[in-house]
C-alpha cells in the first residue's frame, strides 16, 4: 500500500457505516497515524446511500478518497458494494456483504436489484471476499452486531494487526456497553473467520478455474 | 441529540478526533463565549448541538435563524462573547439583521459560523455565503480542516473585538463533517462588559445610520492591513513554479495533495483579501490558479486588481472541487496532456433516494394526497419534502422554508379557467411552521385565501435528526419547556374554529375525509396532524404485522403507502374476464423492522395483513 491508506465504508442509512469507519480511524490513530474521515450523510437517517472515507497515514491532506485509489471497500450490503466498485484502485480489495435491502423503488418496480452483485464486481476484473455477515449478526441473535461482523471481516486486510482494531472495538463497548463486550468478541471473531474462509474458497475456484 | 446533563470537557492540549462542528464548538467554549443560539440545518447542525453539553455556556435553539442571529447580537450588545451559527440558506433569513448590525458593530466578540452545503448533500440550492463578507463589509475567515476550524474560531474571536465587527467565520460539508486530528487549548471566561446606553451606535434609524456609514469603510480599509499582516495567509512555498495556487477552505488540502511541489498561497482571512501581498506572489509564479468553492469572488478580486489569474474558466463552478477535478484543468492550462485515465466506470445500480422511515407519520399524509384528485400541493421545507418521490408524487413544489404558505395563496390567486376546481393545498411541518410559515399563514387568512393546510405535527425538527423545538415542550437540553398548542396558535392567526381539525395521521379515512371536506370549502383551513417523529423519544412502536402469503391477492394497494418494510417478493400479470391484464404485486413486511402503526392495513382488501404470530424480531440486546 501507498503511504496513505484509502478505506471506503458504503452502506444505507442505519447500518452503521459511519459508526464502523469511526472504529477504524480510531484504530490508526491509536498506531500514530494522522487520519481524516469524512462522508456526506445529511440524509442518510432515510434510508439513503452512505459512503464514509477513511485515509490513514504520516499526513493525510485531501479527506476524500479520488476515484479509483481506494485500497479496500468495504461494503455492509451488496448492491452498495458494487455501487462503489469504480473507487478501488486496479488491485484493491473488495469485502462484501451478500446480504441485501431493497429500497422502495426496487419493491415499486421501477428500477431491478443487480442478479448478482458479487458476481458483477468479480466480472469487472476486482478481487471479492464475500460473506453473509446479516446471516452470522442473526446467528449470534442481533442484527446490529454487523458493523462488528464487518470489522472482523475487514481486519485482516488492514496494514496493521488485528489485534488493533479488535482492540478498538472492544474499547468502545468497555466503556458505553460492558454487558455487549462478549458478544462483540464473539462477532468480530465471527466476521473475521468468514472472511478468511471467503479468501482461501476464492483462491480454491481460482486455482480450480 | 443534546443531554440534559453536561459533559466533562477534556483537557486543554488533550488531541481529539473532532470533525469541524465539533472543533467550533470546543473553540467557542474555550473562547469564553457567554450566548450561542441556532437552528438546525445541515451541515451546521451539530454545532449547537455539541455546544449545549458545555457546561457554563447559554444555548438555544432558536425559532429560525434571523431570531438566533438577533439574540446573539443582543448578547454582544450586553457585552458577551456571542456566537452564531446556520447554514447557508440560513443566511438568506438572518441577512435582514446581519446588514444592519454590520452598521452597529458589536461589543461582545461575534461570530457567525456558516456552513455552506457545497455540493447539495442535503439542500435546495447551493450559495456560496461568503459573498455575505463583501455584502456586509465584514472578514470572512475559511479553515481548511478540523484544526484550522478551532484556531480560526479564536482567532475570529480576537479580530470581533478588535474591529467591533462581526465576522463570518465560511465552513463547507467538508469542513462540518470531516474528522481529524485537533489539539484543544485552554478555556478563558470573558465577563459581560455589561449594555452602555447610546443611542447613535445601537438605534439605526436614518440620521445614526448615516453617521455610521463611513466609520464601516473605514472598518473595512483596517480589515485590509490585518488581513495583510495576519498569520492565517501564508506562502507555502514550492519548487515547480509553472503554476502557483492562491485557496481557501478545503480547496488548499486539494491542491497540496496534487501539486505537492507548487508554491501555493494559502488564504485563511480571506476576506479582505491582501492583494498586494498576492501582487507579489503572482509575479513569482509563471501562472496563477485561484482555487475557491464556489464562486469566482477572488478570482473577480483580483482580475479587477489587474492580476492575471486563471480560475473558473478552467475550473468548475459547481459542486466540490477535488485533486482528480484540479489535475486535469490544470494539465490543460499547461497544454500537457496526462495519461490516460485509470478510473473505471461505475457499474450501473438503482438509485436508493432517502425514504420515510418505516411507520413515518407523514406516509398516511401523503397516500392520502396521492388519492385526492385535482389538487396541487405547495411543500415545505423538512423530510415530508421526500413526498415528491416515490410512489406517492404529492408534492408540487418547494422552495425555501415557509414557503409553501405564500406558494398556495399565488397558486390560488393565480389560478386560470382550466383551474378553477382545483383544490390548492399547503404542506409544512411543524418547525418550519415556526420558522417562517406562521406570516404566509396570517396572509392566506388576510387575504381570504382558499387554500388548505395540512399542517404536520411531529413533534420534532425531524430532518435535521430531531431536535426540539416549541412544539414539543423541551429545550436544547431536553428540559422542560413551554409548549405551543397549534390549534390555538392557528385559530389565533385567523382561521376559523370550524375550519380547524386535528386528526391522527394514522386514521386514513378521518384524513381523507378531512382533506376532501375542506378542500372544497372556499377559505382557508388547517388541518392539524399529531403524532411524533418514530425517531423522537415520544414515539412509541407497537407489534409488528405481517402477511399471510395464501390472502395476498397482489393488488398493490399496501405497496402505495411508501412504507419501507413493505417488500414486492414476486410479480405477474393475469388476465381478467374483459380481457384486461393486470400487474400483480405480492408482498412481504419485514417484520423485523415493523413498528405496527397499522397504515398498509387500511387499504388491503384482502385483510392479508396480520400481527406477526411470534415476533421474529430478536431482542437479545433489550436484556441488558
Amino acid at each position: 500500500m501507498s503511504e496513505t491508506t484509502n478505506i471506503l465504508v458504503v452502506g444505507i442509512g442505519g447500518q452503521g457505516v459511519m459508526t464502523a469507519t469511526e472504529i477504524l480511524a480510531e484504530a490508526a490513530i491509536a498506531l500514530g497515524h494522522d487520519a481524516k474521515k469524512t462522508e456526506v450523510a445529511g440524509m442518510a437517517q432515510r434510508g439513503g446511500v452512505v459512503s464514509s472515507h477513511l485515509r490513514f497515514g504520516k499526513r493525510v491532506l485531501s479527506p476524500q478518497i479520488t476515484p479509483g485509489t481506494a485500497d479496500i471497500l468495504l461494503g455492509f450490503e451488496a448492491a452498495e458494494g458494487m455501487r462503489w466498485r469504480h473507487m478501488l484502485r486496479p488491485d484493491g480489495q473488495a469485502l462484501m456483504n451478500v446480504g441485501r435491502l431493497t429500497p422502495p423503488v426496487v419493491d415499486l418496480g421501477l428500477y431491478e436489484y443487480p442478479a448478482d452483485p458479487v458476481a458483477s464486481v468479480r466480472a469487472a476484473g476486482t478481487r471479492v471476499v464475500a460473506f453473509d455477515a446479516t446471516s452470522i449478526a442473526l446467528g449470534l441473535g442481533e442484527i446490529r452486531l454487523g458493523n462488528t461482523v464487518m470489522l472482523g471481516a475487514i481486519s485482516s486486510y488492514l496494514p496493521f494487526p488485528a489485534e488493533v482494531l479488535e482492540a478498538a472495538v472492544l474499547k468502545r463497548f468497555a466503556t458505553r456497553k460492558p454487558a455487549l463486550l462478549e458478544l462483540n468478541r464473539r462477532a468480530f471473531a465471527a466476521g473475521r473467520d468468514a472472511a478468511a474462509n471467503a479468501s482461501a474458497e476464492e483462491l480454491a475456484a481460482a486455482v480450480a478455474g | 441529540m443534546a443531554t440534559a446533563s453536561s459533559m466533562i470537557p477534556a483537557p486543554a492540549q488533550s488531541r481529539l478526533f473532532m470533525s469541524g462542528n465539533d472543533a467550533v464548538s470546543r473553540a467557542v467554549w474555550d473562547a469564553g463565549v457567554r450566548v450561542a443560539a441556532a437552528y438546525p440545518g445541515t451541515p451546521s447542525t451539530e454545532m449547537l448541538e455539541v455546544l449545549s453539553t458545555y457546561p457554563d455556556i447559554y444555548t438555544e435553539w432558536s425559532v429560525n435563524e434571523k431570531v438566533s442571529l438577533e439574540v446573539a447580537f443582543g448578547a454582544s450588545m450586553a457585552g458577551s462573547r456571542a456566537f452564531c451559527a446556520m447554514k447557508h440558506v440560513g443566511v438568506n433569513v438572518a441577512s435582514d439583521a446581519l446588514m444592519t448590525l454590520t452598521l452597529t458593530g458589536v461589543k461582545g466578540g461575534l461570530v457567525l459560523a456558516v456552513a455552506d452545503d457545497v455540493g447539495l448533500s442535503s439542500s435546495q440550492n447551493e450559495q456560496d455565503s461568503r459573498t455575505w463578507g463583501r455584502f456586509a463589509h465584514i472578514p470572512v475567515l475559511e479553515p481548511a480542516d478540523s484544526q484550522e476550524a478551532y484556531d480560526f474560531t479564536l482567532a475570529a474571536f480576537d479580530l470581533s473585538e478588535r474591529f467591533q465587527t462581526p465576522v463570518l467565520l465560511r465552513l463547507t460539508t467538508r469542513i462540518c463533517h470531516v474528522k481529524a486530528l485537533v489539539t484543544v487549548g485552554e478555556r478563558k471566561t470573558y465577563p459581560a462588559a455589561g449594555f452602555t446606553k447610546e443611542s447613535t451606535r445601537w438605534v439605526m434609524v436614518p440620521g445614526h445610520a448615516a453617521r455610521r456609514l463611513p466609520l464601516l469603510f473605514e472598518r473595512e480599509k483596517a480589515l485590509a492591513v490585518a488581513s495583510a499582516e495576519s498569520a492565517l495567509n501564508f506562502i507555502d512555498d514550492g519548487s515547480d513554479r509553472r503554476v502557483g495556487f492562491i485557496a481557501t477552505g478545503p480547496a488548499a488540502m486539494h491542491v497540496r495533495e496534487a501539486f505537492p511541489d507548487a508554491p501555493l498561497f494559502k488564504l485563511g482571512f480571506a476576506y479582505p483579501a491582501p492583494i498586494e501581498r498576492l501582487r507579489e506572489f503572482a509575479a513569482s509564479v509563471d501562472k496563477l490558479v485561484v482555487v475557491e468553492e464556489i464562486e469566482p469572488l477572488l478570482e473577480n478580486e483580483l482580475k479587477a486588481a489587474g492580476i492575471a489569474v486563471s480560475g473558473k474558466d478552467i475550473l468548475p463552478r459547481i459542486g466540490e472541487l477535488a485533486p482528480n477535478v484540479l489535475k486535469p484543468a490544470v494539465a490543460g492550462l499547461l497544454g500537457e496532456t496526462l495519461p490516460a485515465s485509470q478510473v473505471a466506470a461505475p457499474l450501473p445500480v438503482f438509485p436508493r433516494p432517502p425514504t420515510m422511515c418505516v411507520a413515518c407519520p407523514h406516509l398516511g399524509v401523503y397516500y392520502t394526497l396521492s388519492q385526492v384528485k385535482n389538487v396541487t400541493v405547495a411543500g415545505d421545507i423538512g423530510c415530508y419534502t421526500l413526498g415528491a418521490g416515490h410512489p406517492w408524487n404529492a408534492l408540487d413544489a418547494c422552495i425555501s422554508m415557509g414557503a409553501s404558505m405564500g406558494m398556495a395563496l399565488g397558486l390560488d390567486k393565480g389560478r386560470g379557467e382550466a383551474d378553477a376546481d382545483r383544490r390548492i393545498v399547503a404542506v409544512i411541518g411543524d418547525s418550519t411552521f415556526m420558522h417562517m410559515g406562521m406570516q404566509g399563514l396570517l396572509d392566506i387568512v388576510y387575504n381570504r385565501g382558499n387554500v388548505t393546510v395540512l399542517l404536520l405535527d411531529n413533534r420534532a425538527v425531524g430532518m435535521t435528526g430531531g431536535q426540539n423545538n416549541p412544539g414539543n415542550g423541551r429545550d436544547i437540553h431536553n428540559n422542560p419547556a413551554p409548549q405551543i398548542d397549534f390549534e390555538s396558535l392557528v385559530k389565533a392567526l385567523g382561521v376559523r374554529e370550524e375550519r380547524v381539525h386535528v386528526v391522527n395521521p394514522y386514521e386514513l379515512p378521518t384524513l381523507f375525509k378531512r382533506l376532501r371536506e375542506e378542500t372544497k370549502i372556499p377559505e382557508p383551513s388547517v388541518i392539524i396532524t399529531n403524532q411524533p417523529c418514530v425517531l423522537v423519544q415520544d414515539y412509541q412502536p407497537k407489534s409488528p404485522f405481517m402477511v399471510e402469503e395464501d390472502r395476498c391477492t397482489g393488488c398493490g394497494s399496501c405497496v402505495d403507502i411508501g412504507c419501507p418494510a413493505i417488500h414486492v417478493t414476486r410479480r405477474d400479470t393475469v388476465q381478467k374476464p374483459n380481457g384486461k391484464e393486470v400487474a400483480r404485486s405480492f408482498v412481504r413486511i419485514e417484520t423485523a423492522a415493523c413498528t405496527g402503526c397499522g397504515l398498509c392495513l387500511q387499504p388491503c382488501a384482502p385483510k392479508a395483513i396480520v400481527p406477526a404470530a411470534v415476533a421474529a424480531k430478536v431482542h437479545v440486546l433489550q436484556q441488558h
